[in-house]
């Protein structure tokens, strides 16, 4: 226990617990949209894999780390238009196409890659984005390296949930999305156009998913290498449900699960590991989203409309 | 725009669509090979020798399609119900884990082969079965609760392999000890790399396409898939409809890890499956959930993987090119079986 408390008062592991969740905050916020808009993209894992080749690619081949998270949008943006596309105007199954955008946009990075860099063994490194410490505030004890002694985009982490918090929350057209995932058929006697709202919110949220899949290669690792989201997206689609649909509460379970994702890395470098096997700590957190999911079954309020396809004129 | 039903398509609207998925599929993949720098003539060509150009290759696309007929038809067999069962590769890897363990020197001949092939589909079924009870009894998705399975039965075999099942005379490898040969399964024809799981993967799709064709079963299956609050109208038990369906998708998703490690390999290693799980979900959907469909699919996907593997070794274009073309296929294909029955207005 004692080692478990003093893991929990270091620094280090609050900073790193943030490190970790901010992939997971641009992802799950990038899901909830497209969730809030009635849409499940199942496309997200993919679409994290596209955006950490990407983003990656373009630094690698001269591009500020900037231009590298632009590019990593613009490509997520771009399946997500795909994943719009069929989803939105032609109605088919969410799950079926879900599963095969990220099957398209893992197998096109591992593509482009292998063809961009034939005959590397081992991964080509970039200069990632380094810490910026916020002056006065990242001198404060514990709180101040966790959370003011972190990389630019993780700051964009945050910042990015504050806007999506406000839009979704205090302006006509987060309210218009929101309708978009209740209530449809008011939205379109409103004069609004469903499909552009939904196609907006894919296109817009795959973009976000693919910045959380540039945070892997731009600023927490500085290479790229084939299995590195590896089961990130899912989870993201399990901290949706578990954060009740909210930009708020999910950020706040994605802390909670990095947390425990930063914890079983520590333990198993203590005693405890000698003896758990390590399999153990791997799986925590697909365990622990799997036990999300069953807490939050019956407590959260599922847009309504999710999932199920609009076609104008029938009912 | 908008879709429009159309009421009774003719056979230019039933064919058209699809050979249109085919064709682009087709020049997608050339241009795919073009970016590669090499002529997508020849890759195309290439990878259709790959697949069935020479006794050995033709007999490799069976072997590989064997696994895939498994998971294809697990994946049929949900979709089916609208059951949404990602997890076949966690299934898979629970039928290989359960060839390993009767098929080592723990059941003798000559029942070891039936013995260890039914507790494999029951081990198979239970791995599907928690999601699915989580679904029917508090309403949990069950698409991401079996994708998440996926990654913790990969980490359960990397467990096993490098601890209790793993092979002493390993040199050190993660693999398991080989099986005895009794329980090992037989070759179709002697001194051909063909083995037993194929012909068992064939009977199953008959089996299956059975079931759902002349059984009460399978007719209450279709029944919750196409409409779940008109069964419960009915008065049909969806609930246990839904586990009898997770039952024997679980099982036959099982066999694939069973026949791999008891007709193929011979002993587990975590490279088992290349994702078979996964593909298998490609496989049901280019099959249109048909079970005798899945088979006539499974063999042109494992064609397509045997293949590109061939072609990229003479002409160096990456074999990820196989998974591109069959995300593709699959999106392409979607759209099309839409457009055989909805036309597209504006407005």
């Amino acid at each position: 226990m004692t080692a478990i408390w003093e893991i929990l008062i270091s620094a280090s592991f609050w900073a790193a617990a943030i490190r970790i969740a901010s992939p997971l905050i641009f992802a799950t916020l990038g899901e909830l949209i497209c969730e809030r808009a009635g849409v499940l993209n199942l496309g997200i894992e993919g679409i994290m894999v596209i955006g950490a080749f990407a983003g990656w690619m373009a630094v690698y081949g001269g591009m500020s780390l900037w231009g590298g998270v632009g590019v990593a949008f613009l490509a997520g943006a771009a399946f997500g238009l795909l994943q719009g596309l069929l989803t939105v105007p032609f109605g088919l199954s969410q799950h079926v196409v879900g599963l095969g955008i990220t099957l398209l946009a893992t197998s096109t990075s591992y593509y482009a890659y292998r063809l961009a860099l034939p005959e590397v063994t081992s991964p080509p490194k970039i200069e990632p984005f380094q810490n910026w410490e916020i002056p006065f505030l990242s001198e404060i004890p514990l709180l101040g390296p966790a959370l003011f002694s972190q990389t630019p985009l993780t700051y964009a982490a945050f910042g990015c949930a504050i806007a999506v918090s406000v839009v979704l929350w205090r302006t006509p057209l987060g309210l218009a999305l929101r309708a978009a995932g209740e209530n449809p058929a008011a939205v379109e006697a409103q004069g609004l156009s469903v499909t552009a709202l939904r196609m907006g919110a894919v296109i817009f949220g795959s973009g976000l998913m693919a910045v959380g899949g540039a945070f892997l290669t731009l600023s927490a690792f500085s290479s790229f290498f084939f299995e590195m989201v590896n089961g990130r997206g899912w989870i993201c689609i399990a901290l949706v449900v578990f954060g009740a649909w909210r930009p708020g509460k999910a950020v706040l379970v994605a802390v909670l699960f990095a947390a425990f994702d930063a914890l079983q890395i520590r333990l198993q470098q203590t005693p405890v590991g000698a003896v758990v096997p390590y399999q153990v700590f791997l799986m925590l957190p697909y365990v622990l989203s799997i036990l999300a999911l069953i807490v939050m079954a019956r407590r959260a309020e599922v847009p309504a409309a999710l999932m199920v396809p609009y076609n104008k004129g029938e009912r | 725009m908008r879709l429009e039903p159309i009421a009774h398509p003719g056979l230019a609207r039933r064919l058209g669509p699809p050979a249109a998925a085919i064709v682009a599929t087709v020049l997608v993949a050339a241009l795919l090979a073009a970016l590669a720098g090499a002529n997508p003539f020849a890759v195309l060509g290439q990878i259709v020798t790959g697949a069935v150009g020479s006794r050995f290759a033709a007999l490799e696309t069976l072997n590989r399609a064997t696994p895939l007929i498994f998971t294809g038809l697990a994946v049929a067999v949900a979709f089916r119900a609208r059951l949404w069962n990602i997890g076949a590769e966690a299934q898979l890897y629970a039928g290989a884990i359960i060839a390993v363990l009767l098929g080592t020197g723990a059941l003798g001949s000559p029942f070891v082969l039936p013995v260890s092939a039914l507790v494999a589909m029951l081990a198979g079924a239970c791995i599907l079965l928690v999601p699915v009870l989580l679904k029917v009894r508090l309403g949990v998705d069950e698409v991401v609760t079996t994708l998440l399975f996926n990654f913790i039965m990969v980490l359960i075999v990397s467990y096993l392999l490098e601890g209790p099942m793993k092979d002493p005379m390993g040199m050190g490898w993660p693999k398991s000890a080989a099986l005895i040969k009794e329980a090992r399964l037989p070759r179709i024809v002697e001194g051909v790399r063909l083995h037993w799981g194929f012909g068992l993967a064939l009977i199953s799709a008959v089996l299956v396409w059975l079931i759902q064709t002349r059984t009460t079963l399978g007719f209450e299956m279709r029944a919750v898939g196409q409409n779940i609050r008109a069964a419960r109208f009915a008065g049909m038990p969806v609930n246990a409809v839904l586990v009898k369906t997770a039952l024997l998708s679980g099982g036959l998703a099982a066999l694939a890890g069973w026949s791999e490690v008891a007709g193929l390999k011979g002993h587990l290693s975590s490279d088992l499956s290349p994702g078979f799980g996964y593909t298998g979900i490609i496989v049901a959907m280019l099959a249109l959930l048909h079970p005798l469909g899945v088979v006539v699919s499974a063999l042109f996907v494992a064609g397509i993987f045997v293949g590109s593997d061939a072609m990229s070794r003479a002409a160096g274009v990456p074999t990820y090119i196989a998974d591109m073309l069959l995300a593709v296929a699959l999106l392409f294909m979607v759209l099309a079986i839409l457009l055989t029955r909805f036309r597209v207005v504006r407005g």
